[in-house]
């Protein structure tokens, strides 16, 4: 492989980075504002909420992608810049898994902290940002991380549609090269170097969102998961387990 | 905006053969994540770690990359090492490997469920080892992980577009194809978007209600 090339896959991964960066923001932000209104007092913002999820979870990212591009365009008569309509499909999409997210961690802290509040008699918005969300967000931390990294893979979707991300820039290596089996190898061994290094930084950042609540991740204080049942060693070894 | 029935009309015939075509892929995409799921999280099991290292390292690289791409390796690389599949066979064993590393997953959670006094009463009875897996703990840990596996094949049905980049004709492809030929894509692309909301929903809400008859 030439410079040139390089150059070209180089700026296929700041398109992805790019991409990534833009589409988890609107997706944390879809997340949060879906998920906490699946919690509302009022069945028609639950409603609604619902739907919305069930809808965007329901259809293909691939297929919300077309629709961004083809169908928006001649109905409201505007066309989005490529990296816009990647981001806006993208992060309905990915908003809508992240809304279940947000949903069932704001539902697994202890009904006695919300009754707490009420007792204290904060108001709900008080409730939500002073009890309820520093206990949730930490608890969101691991599925969140498992959500960027099929976000990440999501990215690769866009290059369907033309943009120049990572997976594009392969493409255009192996029309130059006529040569697939290395370009494709270091395309799938750089996105997972880019999935490596988002789950350490997701890590880091429970473990510092968890010590602020006096938490350590995996264990540790209240929180444990429930002791699954261990294995005697002479069934394990019997087993050929460990 | 405007929206054409007659070009829905038009369109129908198209759209059946893409979805034949889609849940062929589903179908054969699914059966292979299940059996090859299995078998990884058989062989992380072995006591060897000469085994259990390569396998967690492919698994996970296979996870945390995107399958479009690994579908581009396949459809354009194997034809180099003279290995050549149809575009449908090529994209069906990139879906059911892909798969196969979450499905891998649920499985070993599922055998991990399995209460040790079953091993344990393996054990006590001297059963052999396959008779412990096959009779013993396979179908409790398999029964457990049903509603988890039928989770994953409806993600699998909505990763069934990706085919497209790889000139299968599935539902989307078939939906690109009238498009670019007719200049209508209003139409058709809400049509199996609709249709993959209507298919998909009442799935999840099947293996919601599976959740609560398998698991206890």
């Amino acid at each position: 492989m030439t410079s040139g090339l390089w150059e070209l896959v180089l700026k296929g991964i700041w398109v992805t980075v790019q991409l990534l960066v833009f589409s988890a923001l609107l997706a944390a932000a879809v997340s949060f504002v879906v998920g906490i209104a699946r919690t509302h007092r009022l069945w028609i913002v639950r409603f609604l909420a619902g739907f919305y999820t069930e809808v965007f979870r329901g259809t293909s990212a691939l297929i919300m992608i077309f629709w961004v591009f083809f169908v928006l365009p001649p109905a409201f008569g505007w066309q989005l810049v490529p990296m816009w309509a990647g981001t806006l499909a993208l992060g309905l999409t990915y908003g809508a898994y992240g809304s279940e997210i947000v949903r069932g961690a704001l539902n697994s802290v202890d009904p006695a902290q919300r009754e707490g509040g009420i007792a204290l008699s904060f108001s709900p918005w008080q409730r939500l940002r002073l009890i309820l969300l520093p206990q949730a967000v930490p608890e969101m931390i691991p599925p969140f991380s498992n959500l960027l990294i099929e976000l990440l893979k999501g990215t690769a979707l866009v290059s369907v549609m033309g943009m120049g991300d990572l997976a594009f820039s392969g493409n255009l290596v192996r029309l130059a090269l006529q040569e697939s089996a290395e370009i494709y190898t270091y395309i799938l061994l750089i996105y997972f170097v880019i999935a490596f290094l988002l789950t350490r930084v997701m890590r880091g950042l429970e473990k510092k969102l968890k010590a602020g609540l006096g938490r350590v991740p995996e264990g540790g204080g209240k929180k444990l998961p429930a002791p699954r049942p261990e294995t005697t060693a002479v069934g394990a070894e019997a087993a050929g387990g460990r | 905006m405007k929206w054409d029935w007659s070009a829905v009309g038009d369109f129908m015939p198209h759209f059946w053969d893409g979805l034949l075509v889609t849940l062929q892929a589903l179908v054969l995409g699914s059966l292979i994540s299940f059996a090859l799921g299995l078998v990884w999280a058989l062989l992380m099991r072995t006591p060897s770690r000469w085994v259990r290292w390569p396998v967690g390292v492919v698994t996970e690289f296979i996870r945390n990359t995107p399958l479009l791409v690994q579908l581009f390796f396949l459809f354009y690389v194997l034809p180099e090492w003279n290995i050549t599949f149809s575009a449908m066979t090529t994209g069906v064993v990139a879906i059911g490997l892909h798969y196969s590393t979450y499905t891998m997953q649920v499985y070993r959670a599922g055998i991990e469920g399995v209460p040790a006094g079953q091993w344990e009463a393996a054990t006590a009875l001297n059963l052999p080892m396959t008779r412990t897996w096959t009779a013993v703990i396979l179908p409790q840990a398999i029964r457990r992980v049903v509603p988890a596996l039928g989770n994953y094949v409806i993600s699998m049905l909505k990763d069934t577009p990706l085919l497209m980049a790889i000139t299968v004709l599935d539902m989307l492809g078939e939906a690109r194809l009238f498009s670019q030929q007719n200049f209508q894509f209003t139409e058709p692309l809400t049509v199996i978007g609709v249709a993959f909301i209507l298919i998909s929903y009442p799935a999840s809400l099947l293996m919601r209600a599976l959740e609560r008859r398998l698991v206890r």
